[in-house]
């Protein structure tokens, strides 16, 4: 019964289709509500990671034996393969912010 | 604000996952992916239904697994979408919006969206799996996306052959392969742009598509409006959203996101052992083939008695010969009644009635290409967490 209703839709949408252009696009994403846990060097994680992407990318990642590897691993891949503009100095911390908080 | 629907469907996702053992609803805005740091809160965008958050910023959102069992056709609503890069077009003006073809063609082209409307239009009914769909799954744990089975989804597009575009362009002698790229881009000038290439002859085998339709709408925005590539078969690495440029060239292309990225092993299988890195890597291609039981989520407790166990099944273009279901930890297997074919790249519906006695029961399902192929027992491993198919299990409990 549901299936036959949303056919019925589809199908009255399908009829409409491509009659017009759609209006301007101005998408708006929800607010950006995740934030990195509190740790040592959180503001200059903020201050490096936040630029390309939200924290969640961080705090989704899974949990591994060798957490310093792992971070350390990402964090060159973010620098080399992505030309994140890191400082030399700060790498270590950023490292050591993962390694300890995620 | 969630509105009614959203929130019956939020609502029944909750209760689903409630029944779980491995898959469990801490609240109704939060769900617990079955592996470990699973957790994901339940978000809600415009033109979407709520859905699995994986990352705000470039948007990434899996589809609830439920929605699997509403039927072949996943709605625009409810359909994953994965983005790589965060400046995304927001502001789009569809008016505006040029798609360009260049490169090693006679006549280079600038085509507005009416223009590619106004020209003969194609359907097909197809499925879009990302590449690291079911990478929360893999063990040892990969990086990446940790995504559970809901990075998949099957529509209806509608567009042009992109054939028939390379052919008013006229493809010049010496071509080798055709590269694509959308109006998202890096934040950094610093980061690759996203652009991936097929062979010439994979690109003119009139089934790849430019589509600015998806069932009977136009694309959602986060689904790659106003155009998007179409690659039937084929991971959704190369279905390049908000496509703005083609450009034929005369080698094999050797940007950032063929050379490196999305590689997968250059041995049988495509496989290596678990936690050892390929010597050499191949760019990722077809699906492999998979099924599911939609209708019994893991962990569900089932009366004892006569059930129909309900699932989808795809691969990457042979189309579905057989599924076949075990009620018994994979000991004896019975072939599933196939639901209506919607074509070779569509989710293939298979249904079996089966009785269930009081106890636990190891639920299974396996299906077998037209070409012979089908899933493993066991599954495949890859340093990147692409190509899962091994043969999926639900655990019930019957009284």
């Amino acid at each position: 019964m549901q299936r036959t209703v949303l056919l019925a839709i589809t199908l009255a949408l399908a009829a409409v289709a491509g009659s017009a252009l759609a209006a301007p696009v101005n998408y708006k994403t929800p607010d950006e509500v995740a934030a990195f846990k509190p740790g040592p060097n959180l503001e200059v994680v903020q201050g490096n990671c936040s630029a390309c992407h939200s924290s969640d990318y961080i705090a989704t990642q899974p949990p591994m034996k060798d957490k310093k590897g792992f971070w350390q691993a990402e964090v060159t891949k973010m620098i080399k393969v992505y030309g994140a503009p890191i400082d030399d100095a700060d790498v270590g911390k950023i490292v050591d912010y993962l390694a300890a908080t995620y | 604000m969630f509105d009614r629907r959203d929130l019956l469907k939020g609502a029944g996702l909750a209760a689903v996952a409630a029944t779980l053992n491995s898959t469990k609803a801490l609240a109704l805005d939060t769900v617990t992916l079955p592996f470990a740091n699973g957790e994901r809160p339940l978000v809600k965008y415009p033109q979407k239904r709520p859905m699995i958050g994986l990352t705000s910023r470039p948007p990434q959102l899996e589809t609830p697994f439920a929605v699997f069992n509403d039927g072949p056709i996943t709605p625009n609503n409810a359909f994953f979408v994965r983005y790589h890069l965060a400046d995304l077009p927001y502001d789009l003006d569809p008016d505006k919006f040029t798609l360009e073809v260049k490169g090693k063609v006679d006549k280079p082209l600038k085509l507005s969206l009416k223009d590619i409307r106004k020209m003969k239009a194609t359907e097909l009914v197809a499925v879009n799996q990302c590449s690291g769909n079911s990478r929360g799954f893999f063990e040892p744990r990969v990086a990446g996306g940790q995504l559970a089975n809901g990075a998949m989804g099957c529509a209806r597009w509608r567009g042009v052959p992109l054939k028939s575009v390379l052919a008013m362009a006229g493809v010049q002698s010496g071509a080798k392969q055709v590269t694509f790229g959308g109006m998202d881009g890096p934040v950094s000038d610093k980061t690759p742009d996203f652009v991936k290439a097929l062979d010439l002859d994979h690109a003119t085998d009139g089934e790849v598509m430019l589509a600015y339709g998806m069932n009977g709408e136009d694309l959602p925005f986060l689904n790659g409006f106003p155009l998007r590539l179409i690659v039937p078969g084929y991971f959704g690495t190369y279905w390049v959203k908000h496509l703005n440029e083609i450009t034929v060239i005369d080698n094999v292309y050797d940007g950032f996101w063929m050379k490196s990225a999305y590689r997968i092993p250059d041995t049988p299988n495509n496989a290596v052992e678990p936690g050892t890195a390929p010597k050499a890597t191949i760019p990722i291609n077809r699906f492999t083939i998979r099924s599911f039981i939609t209708s019994v989520p893991d962990g569900a407790k089932l009366k004892a008695g006569a059930t129909t166990l309900r699932g989808i099944a795809f691969d990457g273009g042979k189309g579905i010969k057989e599924v076949q279901v075990s009620t018994d930890g994979g000991k004896t297997w019975t072939r599933a009644k196939l639901g209506k074919d919607l074509g070779k790249y569509a989710f293939r519906e298979w249904k079996l009635p089966v009785k269930l006695a009081a106890g636990s029961h190891e639920l299974k399902v396996r299906a077998t290409g037209n070409g012979g192929e089908t899933q493993p027992d066991t599954p495949r491993w890859n340093p990147a967490g692409y190509l899962r198919n091994v043969v999926e299990t639900v655990r019930v409990t019957v009284a």
